[in-house]
């Protein structure tokens, strides 16, 4: 999903309310948080099953009440998830797929973020030929189903001999995550002050030195919003994954989709469920912790350019 | 003159990792893709141009036709569903309710998860022999009947319930900003004419929230293009083919059906629907000439 940078709608999204102005304690008011109630409900429902599933024998399992606390607690899912769980005949638990996930992650956020600021940088404060177009094309880029670059791109890929690697699927992630990044960086460094850019010009700072000296340190926001963007969005990537990464590399979704999906031997739905909070626990605590930056990653662009 | 010339060669060499992904990753892989939707290919590429009639075949596979249909139930679903209530929860967060962080942390951690983990819960919940429904047979309802994921022609409405779950959070996030960039002096003037609240919301709001409806359609339609890991991980476009998507359908015949020609023809397909969505409000959001006037 497309998202950009910080505007005035999301600076105005974190001052208060402006709804009308309730009167007092009224059927309306009743209603209302009733609502919110409902609403709430209907979100936190999936999450409590879930965690509820995975502290359950599978005994109990079998009786079918989904909703009911566990009556005898267990972590033995916890552990058998991370430790022990099958795909097909290899069982190692999903701590593989965390790691590869990790190990795809942090290249992936680093270099995706780092071709995005460089170029963002370049379209916004350089006079360059064709600027407009190129940035076009990145953003439709953006937009275009993935199904129609992925099968050249795995002939491209094999022809270099980077199908099913690491590098492989890093690459991709760079690829795909130029549009967003250039879009951020772009309005966030045509949102700075020009004077402060046309004073290192003055005093003679070259493209590069002005980049690394001045840009890149004012960049800390936007960098964050960028990290919580790609963190997130690499770390759920199942598409990719599947088809650059390459056996020895799939990563944590795929890897869990396999678990849980596998048609052979009885499903263990409190493991299963075990190694799915597992998967979403990196994006989640990204999250809870980023709390109102997240949010503003989100709003912010998608409202406006 | 001379070092401004310089500088700019160095602006230059800094774009060529984004000149060469949009050339070779982006129109480059497309071209090829497009043509060789016009070729006989099976398991490899080949030359052999045999004109639209991948095309023809295409819209005579009866799993295509599913898929098609599929996506716009999908997609008509998840868009009024998402904005109905993605708009009420922000209404209702914009009311000075207390615990309104509370609320809003609820309404949109899901959408901080993957379609893969979205799409196994909700298998989980709504599994006929031990979900939901065996719930509510135990509670002593014992003809009771949900077990949507499990036939055929409701299966992709399942697929909506759980997309609605994970997307409908970024809505209300995408609406409340709106709402909150709306002037305080709208509320009063309203008050002091002596307007219910429902109908300045009816009449003056969502019209003024225009552009974020716009680009909450947007962005969800194109999450319904590419829907794959839901419908994988949720019903794995069963039973049967009854929950097939354009998405799935092409991975499918790229890499488990070999048949090149007849994927990357759908792929094209899918393509020529984007653009129609999306080259006009690009050109309205990023293009527009008042726009790049009033500096970005």
């Amino acid at each position: 999903m497309l998202q950009a940078t910080p505007t005035p709608a999301t600076a105005a999204a974190m001052s208060g309310p402006s709804g009308p102005r309730p009167r007092s304690v009224t059927a309306g008011r009743v209603g209302l948080y009733a609502f919110l109630f409902f609403a709430a409900l209907f979100f936190l429902l999936p999450m409590y099953v879930m965690i509820v599933t995975s502290l359950k024998t599978m005994g109990e399992i079998r009786m079918g009440n989904i909703f009911s606390l566990p009556s005898e607690m267990t972590i033995e899912p916890w552990i058998q998830a991370w430790n022990s769980a099958c795909t097909g005949l290899n069982c190692s638990g999903i701590k593989v797929g965390f790691w590869n996930s990790v190990r795809i992650l942090i290249p992936s956020v680093i270099l995706s973020i780092f071709v995005g600021s460089l170029t963002g940088y370049a379209l916004s404060l350089w006079r360059v030929r064709g600027a407009n177009l190129l940035f076009a094309v990145l953003l439709l880029g953006a937009f275009l189903p993935y199904q129609v670059f992925i099968y050249p791109l795995v002939r491209i890929y094999s022809t270099v001999g980077i199908y099913g690697t690491m590098t492989g699927i890093v690459v991709t992630h760079i690829i795909f995550g130029l549009p967003l990044m250039t879009l951020l960086f772009r309005n966030y460094y045509a949102s700075l002050p020009i004077e402060l850019f046309k004073a290192a010009r003055v005093d003679g700072g070259g493209f590069f030195q002005i980049f690394f000296r001045l840009m890149l340190p004012m960049s800390t926001p936007i960098v964050i919003v960028a990290c919580i963007l790609q963190v997130t969005g690499i770390w759920n990537d199942f598409l990719f994954g599947v088809i650059f990464a390459g056996r020895d590399n799939l990563p944590m979704t795929v890897q869990l989709n396999n678990i849980v999906n596998s048609t052979q031997g009885e499903k263990l739905y409190n493991v299963n469920m075990a190694a799915t909070i597992l998967t979403a626990l990196v994006p989640l605590v990204v999250y809870f912790i980023s709390g109102r930056w997240f949010v503003r990653g989100i709003a912010a662009g998608a409202v406006k350019g | 003159m001379k070092p401004r010339r310089r500088q700019n060669v160095a602006s230059y060499v800094a774009l060529i990792p984004a000149f060469v992904i949009v050339v070779c990753a982006y129109l480059g892989t497309m071209l090829w893709t497009v043509q060789i939707s016009f070729t006989d290919s099976k398991l490899l590429p080949s030359m052999n141009f045999i004109g639209i009639r991948q095309y023809e075949r295409l819209f005579t596979t009866s799993r295509w036709i599913i898929s098609l249909e599929n996506m716009v139930i999908f997609g008509i679903g998840l868009i009024l569903v998402c904005l109905v209530l993605g708009f009420l929860m922000a209404a209702a967060l914009d009311q000075k309710i207390r615990f309104e962080n509370t609320f809003r942390t609820i309404f949109l951690y899901p959408y901080a998860m993957s379609f893969i983990v979205t799409g196994l819960a909700w298998q989980w919940i709504l599994n006929p022999t031990l979900g939901v429904q065996q719930y509510v047979r135990n509670l002593g309802w014992t003809d009771f009947r949900f077990d949507w994921i499990i036939q055929n022609d409701r299966a992709i409405y399942v697929v909506i319930i759980a997309g609605v779950w994970q997307a409908s959070g970024l809505v209300m996030a995408l609406m409340l900003a709106g709402l909150r960039g709306i002037d305080q002096e709208l509320w009063k003037a309203a008050r002091v004419d002596g307007i219910p609240a429902w109908r300045v919301y009816l009449n003056i709001i969502v019209p003024m929230l225009r552009p974020t409806i716009i680009t909450s359609v947007v962005l969800l339609s194109l999450a319904v293009v590419r829907v794959y890991d839901l419908v994988i991980a949720l019903t794995g476009g069963g039973p049967g083919i009854s929950s097939e998507v354009p998405a799935k359908f092409i991975l499918d015949y790229l890499f488990g059906r070999s048949n090149i020609g007849l994927a990357t023809a759908a792929s094209s397909v899918l393509l020529v629907i984007v653009l129609v969505i999306i080259t006009p409000w690009l050109y309205y959001e990023y293009f527009r000439p008042e726009r790049a006037k009033g500096g970005k």
